[in-house]
Order: C-alpha cells, then sequence, then structure tokens
C-alpha cells in the first residue's frame, strides 16, 4: 500500500510547528500503524533528514504511552484502541493521511508529535490513592461485591493517554479524573476518603489548566479502552457531597 | 568449590524459619537517621514502585527515575495474566511450601532455595497489601477473591483482575508511590535515563543519568542505589518487551564491578501472535491464562496443513479426529498447563516437523471451541475478553470463531544482576530487584510469578535488608556530586555519546538492531548448540565492528533524541548478546529455558547434568577480553532435584 502523510513537526516547546509532506510506498497491509511510521523514519534518517518524534512503548495498547491525532480523531480511525493497535488494513491505499499531536494547553508539545503529560501525575498525586502503609487486613477479610469489583475494574482500564483531553473541546480531564475517583470509591478500601479525593483531585485539575466539562461526551466516545462517561456523573456526586460537608 | 567474590550470605537454620530469624538479626535505621539517607531507585515497574513507595513510608530520602514521561508507563503494566500466592483460598491443598517447591521445579534446580522459599512466605502478604492499595482483583459472588491455574501447577493461586493484572498491580503501586511524592519523601524523575553507576572508595554513591526532554547530563548522589530496570529481552529485537525496555542501567552496573548471572536463562514464552513480517517491531503476548481454557493443537495430517497454509480450509473445519493436541498427548499429567518452556520446545517441535499451520509454518493452534461449548461464550468473554479483541485487532481474525494462532518469543529474562540473599550485587550499596537480578526463577520463571518476585522484593524484602547496610551508613553525611568520581563518570558518559554521533556511518540503529536480533533468534534462541553458539559470537563481534563504523545517528545530544536513546541502548545490547552467548557456551546442560541439543533425552526432553552444573554463573567484566567466570555452587540442602516429570 502507499500513503502520502502530513505529520506534524515542530522543533521544541517554543519553535513554530508546521505540517510536512511525506510520501511512503511499499507498506503492507498487516502493518501498524507504529511500525509505518518506522519505516517513514528509517527512510527519513537515510535521506539524511531527522525523523518524526513519537511517543510508544509497549505497542500492545496498555502502557497508555502512544498518543497521536489520526485523520482528525485520537487514536485514529478504529474503535477501541490505542494507537500501536492500528493497523495499515483500516486504511484505503493511497489515502492521504494526517498525523498530529495531542493539542491541549495542559500538554504541552515536546518535540514534533510528542506531548508532556505530566500533569496527569500531578492530578494522581493530589489524592487518587488509598492512605494506607505498612502491614494491613488479610485480603478476605473485606468481601467486595463482585459487581462493584468490576465496576472498579472497569473505570480501573484507564491508561492514562490523555485522549480523552485532546478530543474534549474545552480540553477537560473530567473523564481521566473521574476514572480514579470511582474506581476507589466503588471498593470499601477507598469509599472512606471517596470525598475528599474526589474534591483535591478536580481543584488540581482546575489548577493545571484543563478546561470544563460540558457534558459532550466526546471523550467516552475516543476513550481506547472505552471508559463510561457514567463515572463522571460519580465523580460530580463525590464532589458535591465533599462541599456539602464543608 | 566457592568462590570468595560470592558470599550468598543465606542465613543458617531450617528453610522455613531462615527469613524469620534474618529479619529479627539484622539492623534497623531509626527514623531519625532515616531521613538523613538518600536512596536512589532507577525504574518504576512494580519492584521499582513498591520500593521507592516503601522506602519513602519508611521515611529515607527517595529519588526514583524512569525514562518515561511518568512511572506508570513501566513494562509491568502489560503483564496480562495473574500474580500467585500461596493463600489457599481455594482449599485445594496449595500451601507455602507447594509453591516453593513448584517455583524450585518449574526453574529446573537452578535457584536458590532459600530465596525461592522467601518468595512463597511473602506472596500472601503482597496480595492483602495489593487488595488494601484499591488494586480491583477478580471476584467471586459471595465478595471472596477468585483464582485461577497457571502452568506448572496443579492448584488454583493465580489471582489476578481480568487481563490486566500487571496494570492493576502497577497502579496500586504506583498509587502508594504518587502519595509518597505528595508526602515530600519521595521526588520523582521521568524521562530520565540513567547512563553510568558512580563508586565511590568501592561503594554505590550515585549515578549519572541523561534528561531525556533536554539532553542534560544530570549527577545525583546517595547513599545507596537500587536497579530495577526489568530484563534485557530486547536483546532479541523481537520479543514481548515494550519497545523502550532495555538492559542498559543494569549493563552499566556489570561494567562497574557488579556481577552478570545466568545470562543464557531467557524465557520464551509459548503463546505470543506470530512474526508476520519483516517490517514488524515488536511480538504480542497471549497470556498464558488462555492455556487454562484453550487447547493446543496442530493438525495430524500433513495434507490438511497443505490446505490451512493455501487457505483452502478453515481450522474450524478440521475434525477432531484428525487434530493432534500435542501437548495433552505428550504430558497427560499437566496437558496445555505444562511450564513455558515445555510447551515452546513442542510448538517448536511440530513446527519443525511441518506440522506449522501458517505460511511462515512457523505457528499452531490455541483453540477455544471445546471451552466456549463447556462454559458458553459469555464465560469466555468475561476471562478473556480483552485478550480476544486485542488479538482480533493485530490479526483481523476472530478467536471466538477460529483458533489463534501462537508460536514462542523472546519474553522475560530469568538471568540478571547477580545478588545475595539480601538483593545487594556485588558492589556494596548496590541493589537490584525484580527481574533486573537473577534470584528466583532458576533456569525458567513460572507463569504469574514475575509480578510476585517484583512486589515482594519491592513491598516486603528490600526495604528491610537495605536498613542491614544503611545503619553503618547513618554518620556519612550528603554525596557530593563534585566528587572527582562523578566528574569522571559524566565526562565517560559524554565522551560515549559523542562516539555515537561522530561515527556518521550509513546505517540506522534499528537495522543493525535487527541484525543483532537475528544472531540472538538463530543461534541462541531456542535451541542451541556449540558450533552455533561459536558462530553467534562471531557474528555478534563483526556486529559491534560494523555498529563502531556505520551506524548513523542523526541529531545532537541537546535535544529529545530517541535515535541517540537508542544507539547508546544498542551498543550496550550487542555486548549483553554476546554475553549471553558466552554462557549458553558454558553451560554444557540442558535446563529450563536453555536447551543444548548436545544434552537431550531420546524423546527430546530437557537433560541437566547436575555433577558438573549445579551452579550460577556469574561473569565478571574485563575492560579488556573476556569476562571472568564465577561459579555460586546450588546447595540444596531440603530437597532432592529429580528430573522435572509433567508427564504423570
Amino acid at each position: 500500500m502507499k500513503f502520502t502523510l502530513k505529520v506534524w513537526r515542530q522543533k521544541n516547546a517554543k519553535a513554530k510547528g508546521r505540517f510536512e509532506t511525506y510520501k511512503i510506498d511499499n507498506i503492507s497491509p498487516d502493518t501498524s500503524f507504529l511500525e509505518m511510521i518506522d519505516i517513514l523514519n528509517e527512510n527519513l534518517i537515510r535521506e539524511g533528514k531527522e525523523p518524526v518524534a513519537f511517543d510508544h512503548d509497549c505497542r500492545e495498547g496498555i502502557c497508555g504511552m502512544c498518543s497521536l491525532y489520526i485523520n482528525g480523531r485520537a487514536h485514529g480511525p478504529d474503535d477501541d484502541i490505542t494507537t500501536c493497535q492500528l493497523h495499515m488494513r483500516k486504511f484505503k491505499d493511497g489515502d492521504t493521511i494526517t498525523i498530529e499531536p495531542w493539542r491541549s494547553a495542559a500538554f504541552p508539545v515536546v518535540k514534533d508529535l510528542v506531548v508532556n503529560r505530566r500533569a496527569f501525575d500531578e492530578i494522581l498525586q493530589a489524592g487518587g490513592f488509598i492512605n494506607v502503609s505498612g502491614m494491613v487486613p488479610d485480603a478476605n477479610n473485606i468481601p467486595i461485591s463482585k459487581l462493584d469489583a468490576d465496576e472498579s475494574m472497569d473505570a480501573s482500564a484507564c491508561i492514562g493517554c490523555g485522549a480523552c483531553v485532546a478530543t474534549c473541546k474545552n480540553g477537560s480531564a473530567m473523564l481521566f479524573v473521574a476514572a480514579r475517583v470511582s474506581a476507589l470509591a466503588k471498593l470499601p478500601q477507598g469509599r472512606v476518603e471517596a470525598s475528599q479525593r474526589a474534591k483535591a483531585m478536580v481543584a488540581k485539575m482546575d489548577e493545571l489548566g484543563f478546561g470544563a466539562c460540558t457534558n459532550t461526551q466526546a471523550c467516552e466516545a475516543e476513550c481506547p479502552k472505552g471508559i463510561s462517561i457514567s463515572h463522571i456523573a460519580r465523580l460530580n456526586r463525590e464532589f458535591l457531597w465533599a462541599n456539602l460537608k464543608d | 568449590m566457592s568462590d570468595t567474590k560470592l558470599q550468598s550470605k543465606i542465613p543458617s537454620g531450617p528453610l522455613s524459619e531462615k527469613w524469620t530469624r534474618h529479619k529479627a538479626e539484622i539492623k534497623v535505621v531509626s527514623p531519625a537517621n532515616k531521613r538523613k539517607l538518600d536512596i536512589i531507585v532507577i525504574g518504576t515497574g512494580l519492584g521499582g514502585a513498591s520500593a521507592a513507595a516503601t522506602l519513602g513510608e519508611l521515611g529515607y530520602n527517595v529519588k526514583v527515575f524512569c525514562i518515561s514521561d511518568s512511572p506508570r508507563r513501566a513494562h509491568s503494566i502489560a503483564a496480562q495474566g495473574g500474580i500467585n500466592a500461596a493463600k489457599n483460598y481455594q482449599n485445594d491443598n496449595d500451601s507455602v511450601y507447594r509453591l516453593f517447591y513448584d517455583t524450585i521445579k518449574g526453574g529446573d534446580f537452578r535457584a536458590r532455595e532459600a530465596n525461592v522459599y522467601r518468595l512463597a512466605e511473602v506472596s500472601s502478604l503482597i496480595i492483602d497489601k495489593c487488595v488494601a492499595l484499591g488494586v480491583p482483583f477478580a471476584r467471586e459472588y459471595g465478595g471472596l477473591l477468585a483464582n485461577r491455574s497457571f502452568g506448572g501447577a496443579q492448584v488454583s493461586r493465580t489471582f489476578y483482575a481480568r487481563g490486566q493484572t500487571g496494570q492493576q498491580l502497577l497502579l496500586g503501586a504506583y498509587a502508594a508511590l504518587n502519595r509518597q511524592i505528595a508526602a515530600g519523601t519521595v521526588k520523582s524523575y521521568t524521562r530520565r535515563e540513567m547512563l553510568d553507576l558512580v563508586l565511590i572508595d568501592g561503594k554505590a554513591r550515585g549515578v549519572i543519568v541523561r534528561n531525556l526532554e533536554t539532553g542534560e547530563i544530570e549527577r545525583y548522589g546517595a547513599h545507596a542505589v537500587v536497579v530495577a530496570t526489568g530484563g534485557y529481552g530486547n536483546t532479541y529485537f523481537l520479543s514481548t518487551n515494550a519497545m523502550n525496555s532495555n538492559g542498559s542501567a543494569i549493563f552499566q552496573c556489570y561494567k562497574k564491578g557488579a556481577f552478570f548471572a545466568n545470562p543464557c536463562f531467557v524465557q520464551i514464552h509459548p503463546t505470543c501472535i506470530p512474526v508476520h513480517g519483516t517490517q514488524q517491531s515488536k511480538l504480542t503476548l497471549m497470556s498464558e491464562s488462555l492455556r487454562n481454557d484453550g487447547r493446543i493443537w496442530t493438525p495430524k495430517k500433513k495434507e490438511d496443513v497443505e490446505k490451512l497454509r493455501a487457505g483452502k480450509i478453515k481450522p474450524s473445519q478440521i475434525p477432531e479426529a484428525d487434530r493432534d493436541y500435542y501437548l495433552e498427548r505428550r504430558y497427560p499429567a499437566f496437558g496445555n498447563l505444562v511450564p513455558r518452556d515445555v510447551a515452546s520446545r513442542a510448538a517448536k517441535e511440530r513446527c519443525d516437523e511441518g506440522y506449522g499451520v501458517n505460511n511462515t509454518g512457523l505457528a499452531v493452534f490455541l483453540d477455544f471451541q471445546s471451552a466456549i461449548q463447556r462454559l458458553g461464550k459469555k464465560v469466555i468473554e468475561e476471562r478473556y475478553g480483552n485478550l480476544f479483541q486485542m488479538y482480533e485487532k493485530i490479526t483481523d481474525v476472530n478467536p471466538y470463531n477460529e483458533p489463534m494462532q501462537i508460536y514462542p518469543a523472546i519474553h522475560y529474562t530469568m538471568g540478571g544482576i547477580w545478588v545475595d540473599y539480601n538483593l545487594m550485587t556485588t558492589i556494596p550499596g548496590l541493589y537490584a530487584i525484580g527481574e533486573a537480578n537473577f534470584s528466583d526463577h532458576g533456569g525458567n520463571r513460572l507463569g504469574a510469578s514475575a509480578l510476585m518476585q517484583g512486589l515482594a522484593d519491592g513491598y516486603f524484602i528490600l526495604p528491610v535488608t537495605i536498613g542491614d547496610y544503611l545503619s553503618q551508613d547513618i554518620q556519612t553525611p550528603k554525596i557530593d556530586t563534585n566528587h572527582p568520581a562523578f566528574q569522571e563518570a559524566e565526562k565517560a558518559v559524554r565522551d560515549k555519546i559523542n562516539h555515537v554521533f561522530n561515527i556518521k556511518g550509513k546505517t540506522p540503529v534499528d537495522v543493525l538492531h535487527k541484525e543483532l536480533g537475528h544472531i540472538m533468534w538463530e543461534y541462541v534462541g531456542m535451541s542451541r548448540n556449540d558450533a552455533g553458539l561459536r558462530k553467534a559470537i562471531k557474528l555478534i563481534d563483526e556486529l559491534k565492528h560494523k555498529f563502531e563504523t556505520d551506524v548513523l545517528v542523526p541529531g545532537t545530544n541537546d535535544e529529545f533524541n530517541q535515535e541517540l536513546e537508542k544507539a547508546v541502548r544498542l551498543q550496550d545490547f550487542i555486548e549483553i548478546g554476546r554475553l549471553i552467548a558466552l554462557d549458553a557456551l558454558d553451560r554444557k546442560e540442558s535446563c529450563g529455558g536453555h536447551f543444548r541439543e548436545e544434552m537431550q533425552t531420546e524423546d527430546g526432553e530437557t537433560l541437566r547434568d547436575d555433577e558438573n552444573y549445579m551452579y550460577v554463573s556469574a561473569w565478571e567484566y574485563q575492560k579488556n577480553g573476556d569476562p571472568i567466570l564465577h561459579k555460586e555452587p546450588l546447595n540444596y540442602e531440603f530437597i532432592k532435584p529429580s528430573t522435572r516429570n509433567y508427564k504423570n
């Protein structure tokens, strides 16, 4: 297969970026999208040009490292997967493909397609944990209903990639925050601090320059792990409850 | 024969009392003194994150480094199937002893009894800890924890969170780490790569790291250094490891004097999605948990193989009577749940005989039809839904209808930095934990034991044993990073970086890395022999020369430069590859994942040589010439090594 690629190039955080156009040929439909960029980079290096910087690591959809806005969609045209799981068979021979980094005020570009997502760590450091240390009770001393454990697991499937923020027209991190709040709030161990946690994480999110949630549901549609916006409703309840208690 | 440089420091006394006794005898550091002591942790996978968090909780000053943009990206996140623990919640006659025995037998009797027993002993605490941290393990309807089975075990002791157990355990450790970062006991440095270890008076006192965003070379000092950077599986280029996983941190430790143990013990995982072409960058694992319900087979008739390869029939059209469920045939007692090394070799044997089912001839089937008929599609979906989805996205085949195609691939490295019972390397003050060390898995690791070991080391073992060492260091002031040792190390790092830029050849880094991978897989892979290993060493030396004269690294150091990162890592992978081959050449026995063709039984099983090879090989780096081999004899005091038997 052959493609025309329009790739965002930006030297560093301060530089002005621009699109560059590249042609690529002899791509097998079984090649993954990132392998296609590997091939592009190999060609560029051989031509004495600078390869395209992009984040990636596990290449099996779980580390959350890969990003990329492909033809106007976070993680590209296929549903429920990350960019690294996208394969070229999802495109038509001869297609033009536009590749951009996540665009959000809270995720500054490091270089080309690489962004800095440290803000996510900071939100979690504000309260995305349970305050326990040392020795703890036997695991089976806390029975947890299967439904609650399953729901916690659904929320905990978040990989922290940032597709929700990149997709949201307001650049809101609500789905990310809600997933963590919900994952812990559904478990008795995490229930204890649920309200304070919600409040602290939302405050940090606002402080870091993420936008407000206006319920467009775009985040849910683009989440590679299918995290439901019902978690945002739970976050809102916890948040409201925390403020009522104040 | 014992080697004075290798003191394993295994406590005396009965197996079941060693750890308790040892903990009682070693020194502790008071809270007031812990605050004055600095510890560097390199890596934030299960071992590194849990160690950094726990050391922070204890009150030490911790600096933790990772190469990704967040600690949560570490490759532990990709572990799928589960974590073992001797809880005996199922009341199926599991026990600490049984987990210990299964693990040491699974490792083909090439691990230390005392270490493995301790691992089994703390396994239960790990589950408690993870639940308290909010890990959503699978539950039964009554609210108690659920279990499943894994290879090499006849009990059900694996705890899991769907097919994302590693992710959930890492998020638990990462949460504990975040809590300490918020509390100020741990400082996190992301996108930083350790490029050298700094020794002062023979002790580990700091590291030189490269800031991967800016290219700055930075110095950090500490009273002790812990490496938790995982294994060196990417030496083979194609593996189930993440693309950025590398062996450079441990290799720098080796070059600074830490011995490298059992490098040839590399695990080849039987159930990975087969290679599809030359453009492939990595291999994707399909969890071992699938072997709970999946049955592995190839056709009995060559004509069916031909038709499959030509696409004339679908696998589901081959009648039951014409299928060879070869694991069930060869190993009736364990069937599809034999250990990984056994399952991998059996798949290779079928493919070598011409029964491989895809167009490369290198694939076998993993079939869920009988499980779907027995349990219903819904149950299978609940157990493995995300894995099935992943498989379909990659291959375009729906495994609910047609069997998966699988083939063995490099997955894990049992070898690693040599450590004593305290997890300290041969360099005082340098510790290695998790996959980075060699200690617990012998010649082959059992499924669901990597997560167990990473968390055992990080939550429960290292935080205790490091206190014994640091108790002698309470008078030592903060380490001065202007010390000449730091200056020298930094200069060496800068020289190394300048060197790779200055080669200015024609070949991109990945091309050379793939060449290394081909050499390794061909001659140092699933099946090894004397001539092949000698050839591998020669080819690796040639490749090293090619790297030194022809690699092309674009850009500069003072920027985000992924090609530079890869080039520096590849330099080390080439050396590690050579070390793996040297070790494989020395070990003229077949054991665990190390299969020497010269040493096999009539029916193709491994043939150990306990008389001559009952040792841990520990290699000491030499600046000029081959490394020196030291041997730590393995004394089995409590169990009798036997021939591994999974047949009856």
